[in-house]
């Protein structure tokens, strides 16, 4: 498979609450193949969350290495840090995140503001993500006017809209039904298959990580299992 | 992101909000307005002394009779003649600096034009005080050189006293009766409205000054006059005329050194240009005054762009999370407080100019737009919005995105 896709060692992150000291992870060492599927597990609290923001490059690890698609990123600056996430990284939230005054499209269109790309370009390539998560025909409806599930394709759309290597999908069906779910997880696994993009998941539903195929398990802050998912 | 990326997220989350932003705009528009209104009515009043610093007459002195001691009763200036018909020549001829010189007797008489009577201002005056004074007449003709050699009856009549005669008739040829002696009116002088004092300089009646001495109000003083004007050659002569108007009178009135003069110089340029000063300082004490407005204005933007940020944590959570930099929040909030701050500054202006149009309008005070005061007023203004918005797009942009995106 080539570099892998992200690879992490020795990761430690450790907050200060005032006197008292969290450590949010311990030494974790974890390597990530290219357009793999991943899916974290973990009670709340287990570090899983801390593991997507420093994967995400929304942080950055007290010690240790990571390594995105062979560079080193721990310790780049915010600005450097904004440019890997715009270019390489798509984030999924559990609350969709959509900003409430702007249509489906201009959401979509988003990311592709902060770097300049021509405003022809960035519909087109806006309406291309949308058809890709099937909810063209919602492109100038708000986020107000969607469904939950609905919703949570435009900002997959918006995820994908940068092409990029790594998507961080965080309970992105916590808020929908199970029929929606599956269908939202369906859309996922035919990313990773199609378009070869990694895609690591966090969720605490065991059915959800069963979309995945391979499964990692957090404990106060260090993985305890991680095992492939066997054929459904 | 670039600039007009920016300005269109900014309209559209100012649009959002619109009461809101139109309270924090008044602001601005009230500042603004106040600014170009204190501007304008300083720079009115300004012009309208400058006005009458010209219908005095330019590089213009004056001499005033008096303050002499006699028996131990010392009087003040005008208060007894002193001057003459002779000082007055002598001034003309003989100070190189000195262009005109006109003597002056100023009495008070009942003018009676038929049934009709007016109680004005007598002045007795050569041809050259027209000439001083710089005083067209808009009919008819001043009185000769001549005339006053012959202390003719000839009158010319101010606006004021001829409206108040002959109304609607044309004054011209007509005799009038200044203490029951009759008078033919050869001239009518333009207006020349208000003196500085507030005085009105067009309620007046000129007759040759040797007429007003023998006919008129002949007194124990022969040959003696009131004020004498003077006009200097230009305006920078204006000192040298006033040192040797002084000398030539103190030699001719045998004053010796260290003694009082029984006369005094008065610079009517420097007066009014003192004048000028202190309405320059009210016009700028105004424009501060409303400068703090202003002020007032930048901190509303900022109180509400503090608050607008704080609202919209989590939108700036998201933008960061898709890469938005430092600056791309940064330069989005700023340009949010520059579009409020220089909108309502273009609100204030056009309030501003319609303002000082109802003053001038309604008031009657005289007021004038410069635009540079408008050019100031509205830099200012976007000046006030960077000031103030820095703060708050700072704080914006240095958010935490993870922090951001989890604030409810």
């Amino acid at each position: 498979m080539g570099t892998p896709s992200i690879e992490i060692r020795n990761l430690c992150k450790t907050y200060h609450l005032g006197e008292v000291s969290v450590e949010a992870l311990r030494d974790v060492t974890l390597s990530i193949g290219r357009g793999e599927f991943l899916a974290v597990m973990g009670a709340s609290g287990s570090g899983k969350s801390t593991l997507m923001n420093i994967l995400g490059c929304l942080d950055r690890p007290t010690s240790g290495a990571y390594r995105l698609d062979g560079e080193d990123v721990g310790m780049l600056s915010r600005d450097a840090l904004a440019g890997i996430r715009r270019k390489k990284i798509g984030f999924v939230f559990q609350g969709f995140n959509l900003l409430a005054r702007m249509t489906a499209l201009e959401n979509v269109e988003l990311p592709m503001i902060y770097d300049d790309t021509p405003s022809a370009t960035r519909r087109e390539r806006a309406r291309e993500a949308l058809r890709a998560v099937g909810i063209l025909d919602r492109e100038r409806h708000l986020p107000s006017q969607m469904s939950g599930g609905q919703q949570q394709r435009v900002a997959i759309a918006r995820a994908i809209v940068n092409t990029p290597s790594l998507l961080l999908a965080d309970e992105p069906t916590g808020n929908l039904d199970t029929a929606t779910s599956a269908e939202i997880m369906k859309t996922f696994q035919g990313l990773a298959d199609e378009r070869g993009i990694t895609l690591v998941l966090v969720t605490h539903e065991t059915d959800i990580a069963q979309y995945s195929k391979r499964i990692v398990r957090f404990r106060d802050g260090m993985i305890v299992s991680d095992n492939p998912v066997g054929p459904r | 992101m670039n600039l007009y990326a920016a300005s269109k997220v900014a309209y559209r989350s100012l649009r959002a909000n619109k009461m809101r932003s139109i309270l924090t705009m008044l602001g601005m528009i009230i500042g603004v307005a106040a600014v170009i209104a204190m501007v304008a009515i300083g720079a009115g009043a300004n012009e309208r002394i400058s006005a009458q610093i010209a219908s005095i007459g330019s590089n213009l002195i004056m001499i005033l009779p008096g303050s002499t001691t006699s028996g131990g009763l010392r009087s003040g200036f005008g208060g007894v003649p002193t001057l003459t018909m002779g000082d007055a020549r002598a001034i003309g001829k003989e100070i190189p600096a000195v262009g005109l010189a006109g003597p002056t007797i100023r009495n008070t008489a009942p003018v009676v034009y038929g049934n009709q009577n007016w109680s004005t201002i007598i002045q007795g005056v050569t041809p050259e005080y027209f000439q001083i004074r710089e005083w067209m007449v808009v009919g008819g003709r001043y009185f000769t050189a001549a005339e006053v050699e012959a202390a003719a009856k000839v009158a010319v009549l101010g606006q004021t006293v001829s409206n108040s005669l002959f109304g609607e008739e044309n004054p011209i040829g007509k005799i009038v009766r200044i203490k029951r002696v009759p008078f033919t009116v050869v001239g009518i002088l333009e207006k020349k409205g208000q003196s500085p004092q507030g005085q009105d300089q067009d309620d007046v009646v000129a007759v040759p000054i040797t007429t007003s001495q023998k006919k008129l109000f002949g007194s124990a003083h022969v040959g003696m006059v009131g004020v004498i004007l003077v006009q200097a050659v230009n305006g920078d002569s204006v000192k040298d005329a006033e040192k040797q108007v002084v000398d030539l009178l103190r030699q001719r009135h045998r004053i010796g050194p260290g003694q009082e003069p029984d006369f005094s110089v008065r610079n009517l340029s420097e007066m009014l240009a003192v004048a000028e000063a202190s309405t320059r300082i009210m016009s700028l004490l105004l424009g501060a005054i409303a400068s703090v407005s202003l002020l007032v204005g930048g901190i509303g933007i900022m109180n509400i762009m503090l608050v607008s940020v704080t609202e919209r944590t989590r939108e700036i959570g998201i933008r960061m999370a898709v890469g938005a930099r430092e600056r791309d929040i940064l330069l989005q909030f700023l340009i949010e407080a520059l579009v409020l701050a220089v909108t309502g500054g273009t609100i204030g202006i056009l309030v501003g100019v319609g303002g000082s149009w109802m003053i001038s309008k309604f008031a009657g005070w005289s007021t004038m737009i410069s635009t540079g005061a408008v050019l100031v007023a509205f830099g200012f203004s976007g000046a006030v919005g960077i000031f103030f918005g820095f703060y708050p797009a700072r704080k914006a942009s240095r958010l935490d995105p993870i922090e951001a995106l989890r604030y409810e």
